[in-house]
């Protein structure tokens, strides 16, 4: 007979799945031993600084390098004239369009890099920085994305002047990127002139900077006499980085090793490839010595990888009891001067066409036009698989627009069109197929955790008194693990992710993702994975990421894809290893391998106690003792295609308190429930909630990257970017439900940006509800208390009694 | 630029190096004396990253000068654990789950473990404070606060 706690105990010994183990990451980190790319030295490794544009959009009438080289200590000013022959001084992006590495003959954004100086150490760099003489011709500035497509808007690509064909359609102007659409106008028009209710909000989604707490950098070092190229630097995506360098450089991708080591964060703040990393390995290359580029935190806000900057306007058809019939979405998107939006190739928009949210919507239409603007680059993802951030944004404030239009309560109207769970998988009108998930459940669990019903008497009792309460409320869905390979690809690789499992003689393993952590913990969870499915110690599994001489291709770590995509190869390598080792086992124990079973970490024959085999003990009999015609040895890789993404869902409430004399805002609750299927580490979940919430409570409450008329950034130090601290982050509750994921071999579906994808637009509804009985419907982001006191002194609501 | 000695005791050892003078302590302390633990977030004071302990003082290091810290005695984050095995805020931190990237984590830890001294049974909201002078973009904090609360448990018992 089995014994239970015996079986128990082997199970616990594993600490695989479920198990809040703690992280095997931490001990270098809280000793200062963790390994950054700025704590790299080599010897003789130079420094390079860039010299920054202070204008918007201006032409570069000459560059002067003459004083920064007769600097002592300094090496070489390179300027776009001196990349030319080497054809870099443009290069691709991601987004098929093309970027300057060093500005040619015209500045499109303040702060672009015009030179960069190579030196001894990073103050002479600075230094000579200063004395690199540029003269300008300052330009006409298109600061406003509704003004770009005007006929008198001043032109800001001339390299793309006439070429009308983009790369994802017809350009109708010079300053127009692409034109983007989901789903079926005619269609959708026709519901909206029939129907019994429609409402339409604007609303914008401010510019934002994802602003990791380490910054962008990287250390290159091309070896002359083996022609080989190494470059430590910090992306999210070291693989792609290899096959970018090798196309641009002409080195063969065998002589190129790129390796991500530890990453300070990335948000996909580390996902882009940028001037800096281009510069620094053709300085290299040129002065045969390892250069170091490290920007600092102004470059960074300033420069690399924004996101959002949605211009939207969301309208919903509906009848009279709330029913959505229809839904309609326009979308302005300002990306800059380039467009180098990180996201699948055949997605200019990214994945916002999941913006029908968890919403049962017959028909639906989505229309983005991208155009240039004289501002940075981007359009990243910040904690978000590509829009969905903007995407659910958009859902969810239209969704309470429409509710306040009817006065139905805001739980109320989402229970009437939630997507029921007996429709799952759910096919949306716009191209998507849900796969799993109860969201009627996980709501009734927050709105009894909170007390709703309480909770919207306390709001009446204050608004008698004339105090300013607001709940917020947001259920939504997300989409991550990008992707399966039909429709997902970046540069023409398929989005799959990959691992590598080898059981050593002895039993204890190490393993390779294609993916790269930067906080999440993967050295935890994958070794949490392998642990269940192998039944070896995740103690003795050792696991490595982000040497792509050593790692298998994979692409990267961003929009929660490391579980849905690596966590899934990951598995199914470990059961490609569990399926020879229960031959070997057959073997050794003398039985057919159909009289084999498996429990726990061991093969046991079938009805046979005693009878058993470990797999410690069949990982040794691998290196000596295998079937005949077996190959010895037990390891195995996995590519992992995902037939589908993952679709996690999450309900969250917020209440807030108004003080009417400074509009500062108080959160008083945020309650998160989050349903990301098979929770792997309970622990690290709600550390990555934690996080992701907090992040969201920024982005709502104060990000924001404001220009003036000439285009200059107005706030790009941490003194003026909200990065909220200790003191004003709220206390946060987290709650869950498990809907596990019916095509992930494990049933997990991915977790860390939920909350930031999900707690913004909750901040915002909790906002506009202490002003709903006001008649206000929506207010722009970021809510900080002067904007917040803007809308209570218009209203009249702050004048003395 | 003509350079001058400096010398300070740094995690108990004399040391003695050669600095610009307008030299920062964090470059000093990563560069010339190869303690990478102290990090660099914005060297403009804000993030905290760059926390050290500067004669029984929680500085940023980002905003002193290698020549002030002449005749200091400092600590950084290398210098928390000894003989005996890690010191309870590292300890904590690990428990707790009290970090995840790890890029603020050692000024966090430098600061705590000057907090505890100055606070050694501090409120939720006394650490809120006596913390908020370094920021973490990947905890949310929260995990970090019972960190702090669990070590200074932890040091009172001992
Ligand atoms: S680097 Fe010193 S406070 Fe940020
Ligand atoms: S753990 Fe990443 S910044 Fe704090």
């Amino acid at each position: 007979m089995d014994n239970p706690t015996e079986q128990q105990d082997r199970e616990d010994t594993l600490k695989g799945v479920g198990c809040s183990r703690r992280r095997k990451e931490d001990a270098r980190f809280v000793q200062g031993t963790g390994r950054y790319t700025d704590d790299i030295k080599l010897p003789g490794m130079l420094f390079a600084d860039m010299v920054r544009s202070p204008y918007a959009h201006a032409r570069i009438k000459s560059i002067n390098k003459e004083k920064a080289l007769a600097l002592p200590g300094v090496h070489a000013v390179l300027t776009a004239d001196d990349l030319k022959p080497l054809n870099l001084h443009w290069m691709p992006t991601l987004a098929g369009d093309v970027q300057a590495v060093l500005a040619d003959e015209k500045v499109h954004f303040q702060y672009q890099e015009v030179a960069v100086v190579i030196a001894d150490d990073r103050y002479i760099a600075a230094d000579a920085t200063e004395l690199v003489e540029v003269e300008y011709e300052e330009l006409e500035v298109l600061v406003d994305p509704h003004r770009a497509m005007d006929a008198d808007a001043p032109i800001l690509r001339e390299d793309l002047v006439g070429k009308m064909d983009g790369a994802h359609s017809v350009r109708v102007h010079d300053n127009h990127i692409f034109n983007w659409q989901a789903g079926e106008k005619d269609a959708t028009d026709r519901v909206f002139e029939q129907a019994e209710v429609t409402v339409k909000q604007d609303m914008y989604y401010p510019r934002v900077h994802p602003c990791p707490m380490e910054t962008c950098g990287c250390v290159a070092s091309y070896d002359k006499i083996n022609e080989h190229l190494t470059v430590h630097l910090t992306s999210q995506a070291p693989h792609v980085v290899r096959t970018v360098v090798s196309m641009l450089s002409g080195i063969p991708e065998s002589r190129v090793r790129i390796v991500s080591p530890d990453i300070g964060g990335g948000f996909g703040n580390k996902v882009g490839i940028y001037p800096g990393y281009v510069v620094s390995i053709v300085a290299s290359i040129v002065l045969g010595v390892p250069v170091k580029w490290v920007e600092d935190r102004m470059e960074n806000i300033s420069t690399t990888a924004f996101a959002r900057d949605y211009h939207m306007t969301g309208e919903i058809a509906a009848d009279s009891e709330g029913r959505i019939k229809a839904l309609r979405v326009n979308v302005l998107a300002d990306h800059g001067a380039f467009d180098a939006c990180a996201d699948p190739s055949k997605f200019p928009a990214g994945l916002m066409h999941i913006c029908t949210g968890s919403y049962d919507i017959p028909v639906a239409h989505l229309n983005v036009d991208g155009v240039y603007t004289n501002k940075a680059p981007g359009g990243v993802a910040y904690r978000c698989s590509f829009r969905v951030t903007e995407a659910v944004y958009v859902i969810e404030r239209t969704i309470d627009v429409l509710a306040q239009k009817l006065g139905i309560d805001k739980a109320e109207i989402r229970r009437r069109n939630f997507v029921k769970v007996e429709q799952f998988p759910y096919k949306t009108c716009l191209g998507w197929e849900l796969d799993s998930g109860d969201y009627h459940t996980a709501l009734e669990k927050v709105l009894n955790a909170v007390d709703y019903e309480s909770l919207r008497r306390e709001q009446q009792e204050k608004r008698a008194q004339g105090e300013l309460m607001g709940i917020g409320l947001c259920t939504f869905t997300e989409i991550v693990g990008a992707g399966p390979s039909r429709n997902c690809d970046i540069l023409g690789v398929g989005m799959f992710d990959s691992a590598e499992i080898r059981v050593h003689p002895t039993g204890s393993i190490i393993a390779r993702m294609g993916t790269i952590t930067q906080g999440q913990g993967h050295q935890t969870t994958y070794a949490q994975i392998i642990a269940s499915e192998l039944g070896i110690s995740s103690d003795d599994i050792s696991i490595e990421e982000g040497d792509t001489d050593t790692a298998p291709y994979g692409l990267g770590t961003y929009g929660s894809r490391s579980t849905p995509v690596g966590g899934a190869a990951t598995a199914v390598a470990a059961r490609k290893i569990r399926a020879k080792a229960q031959k070997i086992a057959a073997h050794l124990l003398e039985v057919s391998e159909n009289d084999i079973e498996w429990d726990i970490d061991r093969f046991k024959v079938k009805g046979v106690p005693g009878q058993e085999k470990t797999m410690k003990e069949v990982a040794w009999a691998a290196y000596n003792n295998v079937p005949e015609g077996m190959e010895p040895g037990l390891e195995a890789v996995d590519y992992y295609d995902p037939p589908n993404f993952t679709y996690p869902f999450g309900i969250y409430l917020c209440v807030v308190d108004i003080d009417k004399s400074t509009g500062e805002t108080s959160v008083r609750r945020f309650y998160a429930l989050d349903d990301c299927g098979t929770r792997i580490n309970p622990m690290i979940i709600e550390g990555q909630i934690h996080g992701g919430l907090t992040e969201g409570f920024a982005v709502a409450m104060g990000q924001e990257m404001p220009f003036d008329e000439q285009g200059n950034l107005l706030g790009n130090t941490l003194m003026d970017y909200f990065v909220p601290t200790f003191v004003e982050t709220p206390h946060w509750e987290t709650d869950y439900t498990v809907t596990p994921s019916p095509h992930h071999p494990l049933g997990a579906k991915g977790v860390a940006e939920s909350p930031h994808v999900g707690s913004i637009p909750c901040f915002t509804s909790a906002i506009v509800d202490a002003f709903s009985h006001l008649d206000v419907t929506h207010m722009n982001m970021p809510h900080s208390a002067y904007r917040v006191w803007q809308k209570v002194h218009e209203l009249g609501l702050d004048s003395p009694v | 630029m003509t350079k001058q000695h400096v010398a300070f005791k740094l995690n108990g050892k004399q040391v003695d190096v050669l600095v610009e003078p307008r030299e920062l302590l964090v470059h000093t302390i990563r560069e010339s004396l190869s303690l990478t633990g102290t990090h660099i977030g914005c060297e403009s004071s804000h993030c905290g990253a760059c926390t050290v302990d500067l004669d029984g003082k929680s500085v940023k290091s980002c905003t002193v000068l290698a020549v002030q810290a002449n005749g200091s005695e400092l600590k950084t984050v290398e210098g928390l654990a000894d003989a005996e095995g890690l010191h309870a805020v590292q300890q904590a931190f690990i428990e707790e789950h009290g970090l995840q990237c790890g890029f603020c984590t050692p000024g966090m830890l430098i600061r705590a473990y000057r907090f505890l001294q100055e606070n050694p049974n501090p409120t939720e909201e006394e650490i809120r404070w006596g913390m908020s002078g370094n920021l973490c973009r990947c905890t949310g904090y929260q995990n970090i606060v019972k960190a702090v609360q669990s070590a200074a448990q932890t040091l009172q018992k001992a």
